[in-house]
């Protein structure tokens, strides 16, 4: 259904051809490149079709907004405005007048044309460098009409990936845990979202309280903590059957629950007679290992990205701190040791940093270090925050924050928000209703 | 999901880079968090320390035999007092054995929730054990711990919090 296939357009690009601009995305960005996002032109006829089918009115412009706020959110890039450019939309993708871009100030421009071809949706697109007046990019794809967000969303993705030589994370989405109600009744319920809020949907009633959804990064499937007839268990969900099934049997409370990076495990911890052990459960066979045999609550495991190893959150020493072992369990090492308390370990996709919650001195926050401990940054801080969730390239993270409740037991929420790992960027994420524990999907079109 | 196959058809282009961006630089959050302290040291007439010791939020599961234990933060350890309200429970679960209940852990919100999660069972298990010395059987006993989800006091303050650091016995049938 959400099948898109882009094919070869052109060829373009000489090679050797230099290109002058890229974006340096390992600092934090305080000068956002200059670009133009043309509206994506598009014929009479294909664009009353669309209107029919998609109730919208100009499906190019839709396409090219999307573009547009996806660049802005990334904090890299400063679409510029609309009213500002000199050539119609047409014919700027067929040759465009660099001098007519260059007079107001665009690095990089975006052209593309949209059509309707055998009831599909087909869009081109062209990157240029305005500076070198060169294409640095052209690519087609159709897809069904339906899909036409996620059209955006990939052009995003391939413009990104041009300028910054790193992967997107644009045609992802995010499932969180909706929240309503009084603090001392919330109703919980699971729900998902493209990356940028569009497409929210509720994948659970509500009538009994969810936790801590996680996708499997190789597949739509989720696994979260339900508490369905007051049994807190992890379950697995498959989105796009709503099949769902309980992890394991396990005579007790099972919680924290994370996929393996191959998606075949599920990693997760099971409290009994007031001691939580870190388990897997191999989804295939079935098998259940025990990983860590401690007195102390160890909880929030993680597994690297090759699978090798596994952080997770222990109080052996007394307080909540971070920990890394092998994947057997054994190897166990402390890896914080800085003030305060540490918890949620998630190592990133990348490989090279684990992000972590803080608590110190009734502050909380969010930051990363590396995998031996070291090099500790903290990016942002608040009353109360924690969960980070890396995007799928490992360079922005998610997380929910709480506002503090007044004297009149009012003014509390609970929100998404997102952060670079620069630690700039802080942006609040827009949900329908009140929101916690995000997780961020691998991309899509992988 | 159906794979989506990409052919860029752009394969030349060698990124030379001008760096965009020269002032860049790491942010680093100082941290200079003054704020109370939850855990500080006091003696309102409702806590002792930071356990709660006042009687807003307790309910009776007979005459004169509370239903609640209170904890210190990141704490399990049952007070004094705690170990005198589950003594009183005790006798009344000898006294009507037909009675199961169910423990349920409590954590404030100034936790991480799945530390807390594991944070409540260890408290409920803590007036557990206690009440199984005291003869109740752990078949007449089960465990629910819900982390930092179900507060009784809503407020953002240190006797809010206290309040919610609790182990609650209900009666099962």
């Amino acid at each position: 259904m959400l099948r898109i296939v882009l094919f070869l357009l052109l060829t373009l690009i000489p090679y050797k051809a230099l290109a002058l601009i890229e974006v340096d995305i390992t600092r934090g960005n305080l000068n956002p490149l200059p670009i133009a996002v043309s509206p994506l032109s598009i014929d009479e006829k294909s664009k009353q079709t669309f209107e029919k089918i998609l109730k919208k009115k100009d499906i190019g412009s839709e396409i090219s907004t999307i573009v547009e706020n996806n660049l802005k959110i990334s904090g890299l890039f400063n679409p510029l405005n609309k009213d500002a450019f000199l050539q119609a939309p047409d014919i700027a993708n067929l040759k465009p007048r660099f001098e007519d871009w260059n007079l107001i100030k665009a690095q990089a421009l975006i052209t593309g044309k949209v059509n309707f071809i055998d009831e599909k949706l087909r869009v081109e697109f062209r990157l240029w460098d305005v500076l070198a007046a060169k294409e640095m990019m052209a690519l087609a794809f159709t897809t069904v009409p339906t899909n036409w967000r996620r059209v955006g969303h990939i052009i995003t993705d391939k413009v990104y990936e041009r300028l910054t030589g790193e992967r997107g994370y644009f045609d992802t989405r995010i499932i969180y845990v909706a929240e309503e109600g009084p603090k001392t009744r919330r109703i919980k319920k699971l729900a998902i979202m493209d990356q940028d809020g569009a497409n929210n949907k509720f994948l659970t009633l509500g009538n009994e309280l969810v936790l801590t959804p996680r996708f499997n990064p190789t597949s739509q499937m989720v696994t979260y903590l339900s508490y369905f007839r007051n049994l807190p268990r992890v379950y697995l969900l498959d989105i796009e059957t709503g099949m769902q099934e309980v992890v394991g049997d396990f005579p007790g409370m099972t919680f924290a629950p994370r996929f393996s990076p191959d998606g075949k495990k599920i990693i997760m911890s099971f409290a009994k007679d007031g001691n939580s052990d870190i388990y897997t459960m191999d989804l295939e066979n079935r098998i259940v290992e025990k990983i860590t045999n401690h007195p102390s609550i160890d909880t929030s495991p993680s597994y690297s990205p090759d699978g090798k190893y596994i952080c997770f959150n222990s109080d052996r020493s007394g307080y909540q701190q971070i920990y890394i072992m092998k994947n057997d369990g054994s190897g166990v090492k402390r890896i914080s040791f800085g003030k305060g308390l540490y918890g949620t370990p998630v190592w990133s996709p990348r490989g090279d940093l684990i992000a972590f919650t803080k608590l110190h001195k009734g502050k909380f926050y969010i930051g990363v270090m590396r995998t031996d401990g070291s090099g500790e940054r903290l990016l942002t801080e608040n009353f109360y925050q924690e969960a980070p969730s890396w995007s799928p390239n490992g360079r922005v993270l998610i997380f929910y924050r709480e506002t503090e409740t007044d004297d009149k037991g009012e003014g509390f929420s609970a929100k998404l928000w997102s952060i670079d790992l620069t630690g700039y960027n802080e942006r609040l994420v827009n949900t329908p209703t009140d929101a916690s524990d995000p997780s961020w999907s691998s991309l899509l079109s992988n | 999901m159906k794979k989506l196959s990409i052919r860029n058809i752009d394969q030349g282009a060698i990124m030379k880079l001008n760096k965009i961006l020269k002032n860049g630089f790491l942010i680093i959050v100082t941290c200079f968090a003054l704020s109370a302290c939850a855990t500080s040291k006091k003696s309102t007439g409702q806590m002792q320390g930071d356990v709660y010791t006042g009687t807003d939020t307790v309910e009776y599961l007979a005459s004169g035999v509370p239903d609640r234990v209170f904890f210190a933060t990141n704490e399990s350890v049952l007070t004094t007092a705690s170990r005198e309200t589950l003594r009183k429970q005790a006798a009344w679960l000898r006294k009507n054995s037909k009675i199961t209940i169910v423990l349920e852990g409590h954590a404030d919100e100034r936790g991480t929730r799945e530390y807390n999660l594991a944070l409540g069972e260890r408290r409920a298990n803590a007036a557990k054990d206690y009440l199984m010395t005291y003869g109740i059987s752990s078949d007449r006993i089960s465990v629910l711990s819900y982390g930092k989800e179900r507060p009784v006091d809503s407020g953002s303050n240190p006797l809010a919090w206290s309040k919610n650091r609790r182990s609650v016995t209900v009666k099962a049938n």
